[in-house]
């Protein structure tokens, strides 16, 4: 049973493996998809915002972890 | 119609990804076959094998039910949290602050730990059959993930996100059974920072069709998307190594 954990926890480590940054992608979707249709935003601009949330959240683990380790 | 935006790099991220899972399990099934024999090696990861199909072929025919949005939302997500996992340690190793995937290390770790292992030698060796079903499921079942988001983000996806992974796992078992060592010459965190990228593209495309999003240029967005990854992810090596330069240089005279 034990590898049976291990290829259930292996399958959870595929999404996360730090907490706080899967966290804030979800937390990013999530504002995308309840407060974007509620703002005046041109409809060309969405996916751009979505996608630069992205980048943000990438750039900004990448520069917690080189500051940690 | 599924265009050929979507074709070409559906085809490279299944190709790549599971080129790099391959290699892993190459790695660890090597190592079971040389220290504990071929035939358990083998049973092990063909059991493996024919699971991870029986999975696909259970999935594939459920996926094809679900509305094509709520799919492309859900894989999407899914395919944002593993690209980029994959491209932020793809980028803390190139930039220096965690250590690289070193196969060969890990062979004579596997060698070594399968050597102390008990169990019978002659017939089927339970510990080899254990040992490699084990190592082929767990990155099998990464492959099956990767061929089933890329497969899933639009008709006639899956054909070509298959045929990217077959053609992978063809390459990997050609060169292991030629060579019989692990591939460390393969260069894995390049892939991993390619395949991070076109991945994390896809699914960022892929969230926001599903959520409804208007994407400048439609599937033309996509390059885009993959450039920009590609661009701030380079800018992030340099950036990186830099604060863990000073880092370095700040602790080194603090401790003189």
């Amino acid at each position: 049973m034990r590898w049976l954990k291990g290829i259930f926890g292996e399958l959870i480590g595929l999404f996360i493996e730090d907490g706080s940054f899967a966290v804030a992608i979800v937390v990013w979707l999530g504002l995308v998809w309840f407060v974007l249709p509620r703002v005046s935003l041109p409809p060309v601009l969405q996916g751009p915002v979505l996608f630069a949330g992205l980048l943000a959240i990438l750039l900004e683990s990448v520069l917690r972890a080189a500051r940690r380790r | 119609m599924t265009s050929w935006t979507h074709i070409g790099p559906t085809v490279v991220a299944a190709f790549l990804a599971s080129l790099v899972e391959f290699v892993e399990a190459l790695t660890v099934v090597l190592a079971v076959g040389v220290v504990r024999g071929w035939r358990g090696a083998l049973v092990g990861s063909g059991a493996a094998t024919l699971t991870l199909l029986a999975i696909i072929a259970l999935l594939g025919p459920l996926l094809t039910r679900i509305p094509l949005d709520t799919i492309q939302l859900a894989v999407g997500v899914l395919l944002l949290l593993f690209g980029m996992r994959w491209l932020r340690k793809a980028i803390l190793r190139a930039s220096g602050i965690i250590a690289m995937h070193d196969e060969a290390s890990i062979f004579a770790e596997q060698e070594a730990a399968l050597r102390q292992m008990e169990g019978s030698r002659g017939g089927l060796d339970t510990v080899a059959v254990i040992a490699a079903f084990k190592i082929t499921m767990l990155e099998g079942i990464e492959v099956v993930f990767i061929v089933i988001a890329l497969g899933a983000g639009g008709k006639g996806l899956l054909i070509p996100a298959s045929l990217g992974a077959l053609a992978a796992l063809l390459v990997v078992v050609a060169v292991g059974a030629a060579v019989h060592r692990p591939l460390s010459r393969v260069p894995e965190n390049t892939l991993k920072f390619v395949v991070g990228v076109l991945l994390s593209a896809f699914g960022t495309f892929w969230v926001g069709e599903g959520l409804g999003l208007t994407w400048p240029g439609e599937d033309w967005s996509i390059p885009g998307l993959i450039a920009g990854f590609l661009v701030v992810a380079l800018i992030a090596v340099p950036i990186a190594r830099a604060i863990r330069a000073r880092r370095t240089g700040l602790m080194a005279r603090d401790a003189a």
